[in-house]
């Protein structure tokens, strides 16, 4: 479905990404796991079009999305859920899901999606005419997560939507991206917390210092020796 | 009392106006990050619009209205399209530069008025420019009560614009976050030259409703450049309910420095509220309210 093929990436005359090549699959939880400066957000960022490729190619259903313009990309229905979330903090949360809705097709479906989004976060109906910033840490989240849906994505990029949450607000978190996923949704999720994402994706990689070093599902790499050592600590 | 209220009442209508002057800035400000120097200047080019309608074929200057503020829309466009946002592109040069290009736009503009129009005073006489209504023994200027209510009214469309359309929230997104809005899909330079403009058409409805009540002359654009900074500190930065409240205190400050203090005083105080706004409450109005 998502096809990145040997990109490199440098800030300035920093590497940051080395020939990084992988797939996403239609319907699955994908996870990217390393630890801090890895590359994981790099990633996400590039295939979002922030930041572009010095090499390589990255393809969506065979169109090619590296040298689209950022604010395109959202239309082929690739959508961003950013680190830190980065909610228009002086906007309800009502206008925060509509400004999710800004692509044509996601736009026709506007009224439809935020009815359904309200339905996955009740919370956030209930606060619908809350600025943003008023918030605590897990409704932010909520309404992230709750925005990206509200672009209709085929696939949900979530850049560490546990970060900063309780380990209780992070599982529910998983859940909903669960709960997602089994609606047809494809998940490429960052995360620094391995053992949780491990046992609930399909299929993860490993990177280190910018490049892939490990791929296999969840279960294989929650067995394998090097991740036990470097990211589970038994 | 009676002066009090009058001067109470001229300080009040000349706000209105004011507060479209801040608020045009206070947007550019809100979604670029930068202050706009032109815009005084882009006001004092609507004002030329306005006389040139006026004087060549008669045209009221308040229907000029309908020729002015697009044509400075324009303006402020192609200004952000084709000299602004090139800026932008290159890391290496500084948001600063920007300014700097502002204050060259600015002067560029004098200079050409100056050279169609030469640096003769201008005014318009219309049959009402002088005219007042009475209300008990306070006179309310019937141009100034015109300007009041047409500013209400573009405001409120304003933020009628910005609460309720596509273009307007995203308008106010991208002025919060930048990078978000380009990821949900908003083409944040086409945001950019619209807000530019927006804000340019505001300022543009402020001079032409100034002109049957003012005089002008090509080097007029500076001192309401600096009256719109003024309003936008007081206000606070970016806050469009700010440059209301910033565009009515300076109107007041003004009127009651011209009654009590003296005509020649009016600008000078208004520069003095400015420095002890940014000593005493850095941050404006928008400390107080939030909004």
């Amino acid at each position: 479905m998502l096809k990145v093929e040997g990109v490199d990436l440098r800030y300035g005359d920093m590497p940051a990404l080395w020939d990084v090549s992988f797939e996403v699959h239609k319907g699955e939880i994908l996870v990217l796991l390393g630890a801090n400066g890895a590359g994981k957000s790099t990633i996400i960022k590039t295939l979002s079009g922030i930041l572009r490729p010095s090499r390589g190619s990255i393809t969506f259903n065979n169109i090619r999305l590296d040298t689209e313009p950022a604010h395109e990309v959202i239309c082929h229905g690739l959508v961003h859920v950013p680190e830190g979330r980065r909610l228009f903090p002086e906007m309800t949360v009502e206008e925060n899901l509509i400004m999710g809705s800004m692509a044509p097709e996601a736009k026709k479906k506007r009224e439809e999606t935020i009815e359904w989004v309200y339905s996955l976060f009740p919370r956030l109906r209930e606060r619908k005419n809350q600025l943003a910033n008023t918030l605590s840490g897990g409704e932010q989240q909520m309404a992230a997560v709750g925005r990206g849906l509200m672009g209709l994505p085929k696939i949900l990029m979530l850049d560490e939507p546990s970060l900063g949450l309780s380990p209780l607000l992070a599982r529910d978190i998983f859940k909903i991206i669960q709960l997602v996923n089994k609606r047809g949704v494809t998940v490429l999720l960052v995360e620094q917390n391995v053992k949780y994402s491990l046992s609930i994706c399909d299929r993860a990689y490993v990177l280190e210092n910018g490049r892939i070093v490990l791929s296999g599902t969840g279960e294989e790499l929650a067995r394998n020796e090097h991740v036990k050592e470097a990211y589970l600590g038994v | 009392m009676e002066l009090l209220l009058q001067t109470l009442v001229s300080g009040f209508l000349k706000g209105g106006l004011y507060a479209l002057i801040g608020i045009g800035m206070t947007l550019i400000m809100g979604v670029m990050g930068i202050i706009n120097l032109a815009h005084g200047q882009l006001m004092m080019v609507s004002m030329y619009i306005t006389y040139s309608l006026f004087a060549l074929f008669g045209v009221d200057p308040y229907v000029s209205l309908a020729v002015s503020v697009p044509a400075i829309f324009i303006l402020g466009v192609a200004i952000q399209k084709f000299f602004l946002n090139p800026l932008m592109k290159i890391d290496t040069i500084l948001p600063e530069n920007q300014v700097l290009m502002t204050v060259g736009i600015g002067m560029a503009l004098t200079e050409i008025m100056r050279f169609i129009f030469t640096s003769d005073y201008k005014s318009i006489q219309t049959s009402y420019s002088k005219t007042t209504l009475l209300m008990g023994n306070i006179s309310f200027s019937l141009p100034l009560l015109i300007d009041f209510f047409i500013a209400v009214i573009l405001t409120g469309a304003l933020f009628y614009f910005l609460k309720h359309t596509d273009t307007g929230r995203s308008i106010r997104a991208t002025a919060q976050d930048r990078d978000a809005a380009i990821l949900m899909g908003v083409n944040a330079e086409r945001i950019t030259s619209i807000t530019f403009g927006l804000g340019a058409g505001l300022v543009a409805a402020a001079g032409t409703m100034l002109m049957p009540v003012f005089y002008l002359f090509p080097d007029i654009g500076g001192p309401f450049t600096r009256k719109a900074f003024v309003i936008c500190i007081l206000g606070g930065l970016g806050s469009s309910v700010g440059a209301i409240f910033g565009g009515i205190t300076l109107g007041l400050v003004e009127a009651f420095g011209a009654t009590y203090i003296g005509m020649e005083f009016a600008d000078m105080i208004g520069l003095i509220i400015f420095f002890l706004v940014l000593l005493v409450l850095p941050g404006g109005l928008k400390r107080i309210t939030g909004m």
